[in-house]
């Protein structure tokens, strides 16, 4: 068993397929794409198979420690930003393959025109717990 | 056998859970079906706990199959249902000593089924034969509870049109086994000694030398690991292991079990390991080795699973038997990119007296490092190599 993270990307991924911004479709086509995704996860809670899925608002602050004593200085948000996280889902699954099946199945969410958007979402492996029997 | 409850009312719930397999086994038995007794034995499990340390009963599996049983007939609504298996008690003779010892091998050749993904089978052998609650699991496994429910209860109708009357697969039994001692998170709940136990469980209704081995194997890795971690959490390796901190109760019991499952001739696996592990057990330090046994040994291993890790942790043994170059010659019949491999010739080059370019290798084997204690080990060793000149 290992955990992926199935990380999806404001900006910074290779573009969709099927490129239109989202406030470009119509509403129908937005409440089939939240439809699609939350029938998603409802059929990986089913295989035992899903653990944590949360969406990010676009836009955050970056913060840093200023000195003891100090409050942290704060910064942004930074328009120029390459790679920006809009969501992720976390699952478990037995295999490497399975992790790769359902990013696709993912990727093909309806989006413009209710056809899948081929997104391209980054697929990142948790690292687990060490292995006792090593030699 | 210990008591469940002792004479001063302290109340052990590992000791409990251990009635798990032969009171489930007794239920089906009487023609509950696997699905429906694996609830209902959860379900007096979770009573007893709670009833016992106040009013600990005189017989408890007893008192479990009663409750049990009590369970499943309330969960079983339809009258006619509860007829029928009514009348499958009066027909079934209780089941003696023998038959309960049938009953948990079943279940756990049922729990390890085939059909069922490794996941599902752990999940499910930890449940039905551990007696541990999902939440429990979940807690283990790091997922949410609802998750582990589903694994469980789809596990269940995967196996449910299984008959429980053939033998099951040995190896299929270990190897889950195996999984739950090897890849075991450390939660609360350990993971490791649960497998210990359930293959000790195993142990005891089977006769084979392999699973013996198993038992051995995970008793001489266990018996190290109070020194196998700093107290940061940090991975210390072999060599530098304390080994007045291992166990030596465990390792002398790992040791006999190996003796006597050897002893049989029917080499397998899981007592080459042991084998292997039993031989880092008796030596007082890794220069102290015998390194040419643990070659040996690897060269059994290899023959007998062909497994491309075994081949990676043979050129480790032969670096410390044969010196370092012999090690990196064997490294070569290694396939590129499989995990540690980098680690392992890292290693190998820093003995052969090239620190500069080991530094390298150790910082690219950090980055493939699958557990973050691996690749903080792995940053560590590349930073004490870069430091060396400062």
């Amino acid at each position: 068993m290992a955990k992926y993270l199935l990380l999806k990307h404001y900006r910074g991924a290779p573009a969709a397929r099927n490129d239109v911004r989202m406030d470009q479709w119509t509403p129908e086509e937005i409440s089939d794409h939240i439809q699609y995704m939350n029938d998603f996860a409802a059929r990986l809670e089913g295989t035992g198979e899903f653990v944590d899925g949360q969406a990010l608002a676009p836009e955050g602050l970056w913060v840093q420690h200023d000195g003891p004593g100090k409050p942290p200085v704060t910064d942004g948000p930074f328009a120029e930003t390459k790679d920006l996280i809009a969501g992720w889902m976390i699952i478990d699954v037995d295999s490497q393959e399975r992790a790769i099946e359902l990013a696709g199945e993912l990727s093909a969410a309806p989006g413009a025109g209710g056809e899948p958007i081929h997104e391209w979402l980054e697929v990142r492996p948790f690292l687990a717990h060490p292995e006792t029997v090593t030699e | 056998m210990t008591p469940v409850v002792d004479p001063h009312g302290s109340f052990d719930p590992a000791v409990l859970r251990r009635l798990t397999p032969s009171v489930l086994g007794i239920l089906v038995r009487r023609g509950a079906d696997f699905a429906a007794a694996e609830d209902a034995v959860q379900d007096a499990l979770v009573e007893a706990v709670r009833a016992w340390p106040e009013d600990p009963p005189r017989d408890p599996k007893a008192w479990l199959v009663t409750v049990a049983w009590r369970r499943f007939l309330d969960a079983t609504r339809s009258e006619v249902a509860r007829r029928r298996r009514e009348d499958l008690v009066e027909a079934e003779p209780d089941p003696g000593r023998a038959a309960a010892t049938d009953d948990t091998l079943q279940l756990y050749f049922l729990c390890a089924h085939p059909s069922l993904s490794t996941s599902s089978a752990i999940a499910l052998t930890l449940r039905a034969v551990g007696g541990l609650t999902t939440r429990q699991i979940a807690e283990a496994y790091l997922v949410p509870e609802a998750t582990m429910a589903q694994r469980i209860s789809r596990a269940k109708k995967t196996v449910a049109d299984v008959r429980l009357d053939r033998a099951g697969d040995v190896g299929t039994v270990l190897r889950v086994l195996y999984l739950v001692f090897n890849e075991g998170y450390s939660g609360d709940l350990d993971l490791a000694a649960e497998a210990i136990s359930l293959t000790r469980q195993l142990a005891s209704t089977i006769d084979h030398p392999e699973v013996d081995g198993l038992l051995a194997l995970m008793l001489l890795h266990h018996a190290r690991r109070p020194a196998r971690t700093a107290p940061d959490g940090s991975l210390v390796p072999l060599a530098e292991q304390d080994r007045s901190r291992w166990d030596t109760r465990a390792i002398t019991e790992g040791v006999d079990l190996l003796q006597g499952a050897l002893s049989r001739d029917r080499l397998g696996e899981y007592q080459a390991q042991a084998a292997i592990a039993a031989l880092h057990a008796d030596a007082p330090s890794t220069t102290e080795t015998d390194w040419v046994q643990v070659v040996e040994w690897y060269d059994e291993l290899l023959r007998l699973t062909d497994s491309p890790v075994v081949r990676l942790n043979r050129a480790v043994a032969v670096g410390e038997a044969d010196g370092a170059r012999a090690g990196l010659a064997a490294l070569a019949e290694v396939e590129e990119g499989l995990p540690r491999r980098v680690a392992v010739e890292a290693h190998l080059r820093e003995r052969d007296g090239d620190p500069g370019r080991a530094a390298v290798l150790y910082a690219a084997a950090a980055e493939q490092a699958t557990s973050s204690a691996e690749r903080d080990h792995l940053v560590r060793q590349a930073a004490r190599l870069n430091a060396r000149d400062r």
